[in-house]
């Protein structure tokens, strides 16, 4: 009885946020997968054109490479950030923790147009290293992948901290203690103890940062200015400028999959659920 | 058994520590002999973790030395210490097997790798563990994680081992079954043992020496018979074991005999410090010290208040007149009456039953 009525109760409670889904985002989901086999005749010729040209096999590149780059960066400044705060006890803690959260709360178009601003030819970044003399001509900081990757890195960073610091909160400094107490010097401790303890976070910074990266668009748009065509940034090419609706869709179809076959081989090798769900 | 203190394997010499305004550490000494089961005794917050952690390396002392073989290790790092450590909790580094755990203290020493197999194995074997290699620390039950522990602290063959309540968190049989083994250990290996608790009946059944700590002092220290017979302060009489307490007025003295007048009760106390004793002392009367009777047998008119019985033994609250409510440990076999409640009864003791305290 209670089976029932507990069981209801849930069907109840999460319906409203499950017809959003199926209405907002499933059906236009398969809205795309039906357009990429039907636009502009049915059957596979958009993902035929798509194997066979060479701009999309790049911009995929890119936006691997970019993401791949991306990951690391955010992995290993975040790592450090993360550790800090976890292990140093200071009254500057709650206000790292605010900075670490303060950007989820200015829209991502700002902040890398903010970027724009201090990378460009005559930049804030420029300005200064030629006025103090390290430079004559200005760099090329952005419309590159270089610019597209110091933006990206700042805007993931985030995803990346958070989910590792809130393992490392977890991780009691008894561990290092008796590590050191039995002979091994700080960074054998660290890295022998600690740094293992520290894994299940890493790998979920690591897919949260990664996942998000591939389907990237504002920042690789304003910083890339163009030149740097990641996967989302070439199907609105591909939509707007050539009306190549299908095309556009079986693009979209195929980073789906991307995304869903990254996902795969990492549960292959982590346990997702532990990883997505109980951050411990 | 006493150890004598020729050379003294670590001393510690007017050790401070203090957080803001608390001293967790208040000026201590001690020396401990090569081969000793030295255990730190004292209530929660008495300052035997830090005093522990101190020794190993992992609070810095605000004052005082600590030596080791007579050299200055009171900066050195903890990992140059080379004390086997055994943790509150077990400390056991979860993402490694029983047997890499054990032979942490081994690889991080840059040792063979076959001495590294064998030497795990043997420590693995004499905690009797030697099954549970290949298990994850959160595979095992308490028991089995303390065990670990312990061949971990040892594999290395430290020379002295700290070991901070390794048994709290285990249940009352496991823990007399380790006390045992623990026991054991000790005499089979040679090794010296710094071991904390706030267990007294612990700290009674295994150590050579107890040196019972409050707020941050040494209260006393001594053998396990010596401390229980020989309390020095009301602290220590009343935490190590049970007593009851009389406030005496002293009469006369006679040798090594007080003559002491408690509220309508006149009594001799034998003692062998007579002379250090002024007008007034307070006396410390262990519950099994006295003795209960059928009424006008023995010294004091007594009434019983409370009985309990706990099988081999059976405690009585009697109420005397002036003294009020006594604590009497006898054995239920001897024990010429039944005691119950409201019954008249006697009681006594013996000269040497009381011992003096000094003042708190
Ligand atoms: N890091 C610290 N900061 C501030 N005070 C501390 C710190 N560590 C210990 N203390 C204080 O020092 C005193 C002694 O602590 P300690 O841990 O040595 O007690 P203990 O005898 O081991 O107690 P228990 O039996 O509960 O383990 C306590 O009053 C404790 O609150
Ligand atoms: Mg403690």
């Amino acid at each position: 009885m209670t089976q029932i009525t507990d069981n209801f109760r849930y069907w109840i409670l999460i319906m409203p946020a499950l017809a959003i889904m199926i209405i907002f985002y499933i059906y236009p989901v398969l809205g795309i997968w039906q357009i990429s086999v039907t636009e502009p005749e049915a059957g596979f010729g958009n993902y035929v054109r798509m194997v066979d040209s060479s701009a999309v096999r790049t911009s995929f590149l890119i936006t691997f490479r970019v993401a791949a780059i991306t990951t690391v960066g955010c992995l290993i400044l975040g790592y450090i950030v993360a550790y800090t705060i976890a292990n140093f006890a200071s009254r500057l803690t709650p206000l790292m923790l605010a900075l670490v959260l303060l950007p989820f709360w200015v829209s991502v178009l700002i902040r890398s147009f903010s970027w724009i601003v201090l990378l460009g030819r005559s930049g804030l970044v420029n300005d200064t290293l030629r006025d103090m003399g390290f430079i004559d001509a200005p760099l090329r900081l952005m419309h590159n992948e270089l610019g597209v990757l110091i933006a990206m890195i700042h805007v993931m960073l985030p995803f990346a901290i958070l989910p590792m610091l809130a393992n490392m909160r977890g991780i009691s400094d008894t561990y290092v203690k008796a590590a050191r107490g039995l002979g091994a010097s700080e960074w054998t401790a660290f890295r022998s103890v600690y740094l293992p303890q520290t894994l299940p976070g890493v790998m979920s910074g690591v897919l949260l940062v990664f996942v998000l990266a591939l389907g990237f668009y504002i920042t690789p748009a304003l910083l890339g200015g163009g030149r740097v065509l990641m996967i989302s940034e070439y199907i609105t090419y591909q939509i707007q400028e050539f009306l190549a609706w299908g095309l556009g869709s079986a693009l979209s179809v195929a980073l789906l999959i991307a995304t869903a076959l990254v996902l795969l081989i990492a549960a292959r090798f982590v346990n997702l659920r532990s990883i997505l769900l109980d951050r411990k | 058994m006493t150890h004598q203190m020729t050379e003294p394997i670590l001393s510690i010499r007017n050790a401070v520590k203090r957080y803001g305004s608390l001293h967790a550490l208040d000026h201590v000494d001690l020396d401990v002999a090569a081969g000793e089961f030295l255990t730190l005794l004292g209530p929660s917050g008495s300052g035997k973790t830090t005093l522990l952690s101190a020794i190993a390396g992992f609070v810095d002392l605000d004052d005082g030395r600590i030596t080791l073989h007579a050299s200055d290790i009171t900066k050195a790092p903890p990992e140059r210490r080379e004390f086997g450590m055994v943790f509150q909790g077990y400390a056991l580094f979860p993402t490694m097997t029983v047997r890499d755990n054990v032979a942490f203290p081994l690889k991080v020493r840059k040792r063979a790798a076959s001495e590294i197999a064998d030497r795990t194995k043997e420590c693995l074997d004499l905690v009797q563990m030697g099954g549970f290699a290949d298990r994850m620390p959160h595979q095992l039950s308490g028991g089995q994680q303390q065990r670990v522990a312990l061949a971990r602290a040892m594999s290395f063959k430290p020379q002295v081992l700290l070991l901070d309540e390794p048994l709290s968190a285990l249940d009352k049989k496991l823990r007399a079954d380790l006390q045992w083994e623990l026991k054991s250990l000790h005499s089979q290996l040679g090794v010296t043992f710094i071991y904390v608790t706030h267990d007294q009946e612990e700290a009674l059944s295994m150590s050579d020496r107890i040196v019972i700590l409050k707020d941050g002092c040494i209260q006393q220290q001594g053998a396990p018979g010596d401390l229980y017979n020989r309390p020095r302060t009301t602290f220590v009489a009343d935490f190590l074991g049970k007593s009851n307490f009389i406030d005496a007025d002293i009469t006369g003295r006679h040798s090594d005999i007080l003559h002491c007048v408690a509220k309508g009760a006149a009594f001799d106390v034998q003692t062998d410090n007579v002379d250090e004793i002024g007008n007034k002392a307070r006396l410390a009367l262990r519950p099994e010290r006295l003795r209960i009777n059928k009424p006008g047998v023995e010294l004091l008119a007594a009434k019983v208040s409370q009985v309990s019985y706990l099988g081999e033994r059976c405690q009585v609250i009697v109420k005397h007149e002036g003294l009020g409510d006594l604590l009497v440990s006898c054995a239920t076999w001897q024990t010429g009456i039944k005691p119950a409640p409201g019954l008249e009864v006697s009681i006594g003791w013996d000269q040497n039953a009381c011992v003096v305290l000094a003042a708190d």
